[in-house]
């Protein structure tokens, strides 16, 4: 099973539930944080990294002594990241998405595969599990690609077994979709301010129409208002746990602790939010329903 | 002949300098000799999610122009339009086409050594 935490807000509570969840959870479990924009859960479970190698994305690269400006590589790039001005081609590698058509379409074969770097995957160990990040480059604009190369990683890591969890970025766009999308089960964290819910029913909005098993996780419950519960009763989006908005929890957070550890209480409460996850994943349990 | 292009929010020397290169409304290019006008829409260029300086520049190094006079160019326009020997003058936002025209006659516009925006703008 892998499960995806989004959200639609950031700072909700993704990393806080991911961690927490790693630590209660029962059986082998591959940790990976996919928010490799800005990578935080290694400082909640401390993981020994044991090895990590560079993410590199295919650019053209130009031989121009072959090249006879026909413009098919141009005309074909949707991103202008190659583009012909006269008796010139220019390539722009970081505007490049690296599908490779321009390669495929040149009749001169003047376009050979060069390498931009997106950024570094590592991996390692956690106490309870498999630890697995990306990190993407200072300066890179592009996490989608990295993303991917990283959940190859993740199918290489789980094919002896074991689950997965997945803390993702936060949003609706690309980076959001590209890390919920090869889930079982997503879990969405909120809290239920105004903005918490406008953005929760964006991340709902995006992620419904894959028709995974959504579940809902409010945090800083007993703050803001009850709009969030109203839109989850009426949706039938199940709220399979609630993390009172209280100052020891935000002293633990800030010391670095992971919250299932600060008290019993909190503990029992992510036992029982991986039960319910379970559940959730089981096959025959009703799905929401695609809304496209 | 000698012909310059002008980023412009309509087809006239009197419409009002577009500020932006990349996303301009479309281009006046004028024949200095002559001061006849042709008028290139970049319409599609405004709607691109990324790449749309680098298609203005495409856009004016086809209509054959050795100078561009607009308000800002950002980095990878630049480099597409000094690749083809295009000069920039820059910062004339403000300015009506004909007024940008004339101050560039009179030798009053400096021509850029590098983009003056960020990438994306």
């Amino acid at each position: 099973m892998i499960i995806a935490v989004a959200s639609g807000k950031g700072g909700t509570g993704k990393t806080t539930v991911t961690a927490s969840l790693a630590t209660v959870w029962e059986g082998p479990l591959l940790a990976v944080d996919l928010d490799v924009e800005e990578p935080n859960l290694h400082l909640f479970l401390h993981p020994t990294i044991e090895g990590s190698a560079p993410a590199q994305l295919t650019v053209p690269e130009v031989d121009e002594a072959k090249c006879t400006y026909c413009g098919a590589c141009a005309d074909l790039c949707q991103f202008k990241a190659i583009s012909v001005m006269g008796q010139l081609l220019l390539t722009f590698p970081e505007m490049c998405h690296g599908c490779g058509g321009c390669l495929a379409v040149c009749p001169e074969k003047a376009l050979s595969p060069g390498q931009r770097e997106l950024g570094e995957i590592s991996w390692g160990k956690t106490g309870s599990g498999g630890f697995l990040t990306g990190r993407l480059r200072l300066g890179e604009a592009m996490s989608p690609p990295l993303m991917r190369q990283v959940k190859d990683k993740l199918n290489q890591m789980l094919a002896v077994g074991g689950d997965a969890i997945i803390d993702a970025p936060p949003g609706v766009s690309c980076p959001a979709v590209n890390a919920v999308i090869d889930s079982d089960v997503i879990l969405l964290v909120t809290e239920p301010t105004p903005f918490g819910f406008h953005d929760f029913k964006l991340a709902w909005e995006a992620f419904a129409p894959l028709g995974k098993p959504m579940g809902v996780v409010v945090n800083r419950a007993g703050l803001g208002h009850g709009a969030i519960y109203q839109f989850c009763g009426e949706q039938g989006l199940p709220i399979l746990a609630e993390i009172p908005y209280d100052r020891v929890i935000a002293e633990a957070y800030a010391r670095g602790r992971i919250i299932a550890e600060v008290s019993s209480g909190l503990q029992e409460t992510f036992v029982s939010l991986l039960s319910k996850i379970r559940d959730l994943a089981k096959p025959g349990c009703p799905k929401q329903a695609a809304h496209a | 002949m000698h012909k310059i292009a002008i980023t412009s929010e309509g087809p006239s020397l009197d419409d009002q300098i577009d500020p932006r290169f990349g996303r301009a409304a479309g281009f006046v290019v004028v024949e200095l000799e002559t001061m006849a006008t042709q008028y290139i829409d970049n319409g599609q260029s405004q709607v691109m999610a990324q790449g749309a300086g680098i298609q203005a520049a495409e856009l004016i190094a086809r209509a054959g122009v050795s100078c561009l006079l607009t308000g800002y160019v950002g980095p990878k326009a630049f480099k597409a339009l000094a690749a083809v020997g295009i000069k920039v003058g820059q910062n004339l936002e403000g300015l009506t086409v004909r007024q940008a025209v004339e101050r560039f006659q009179s030798g009053h516009v400096e021509m850029a050594q590098a983009a003056n925006r960020e990438a994306g703008h």
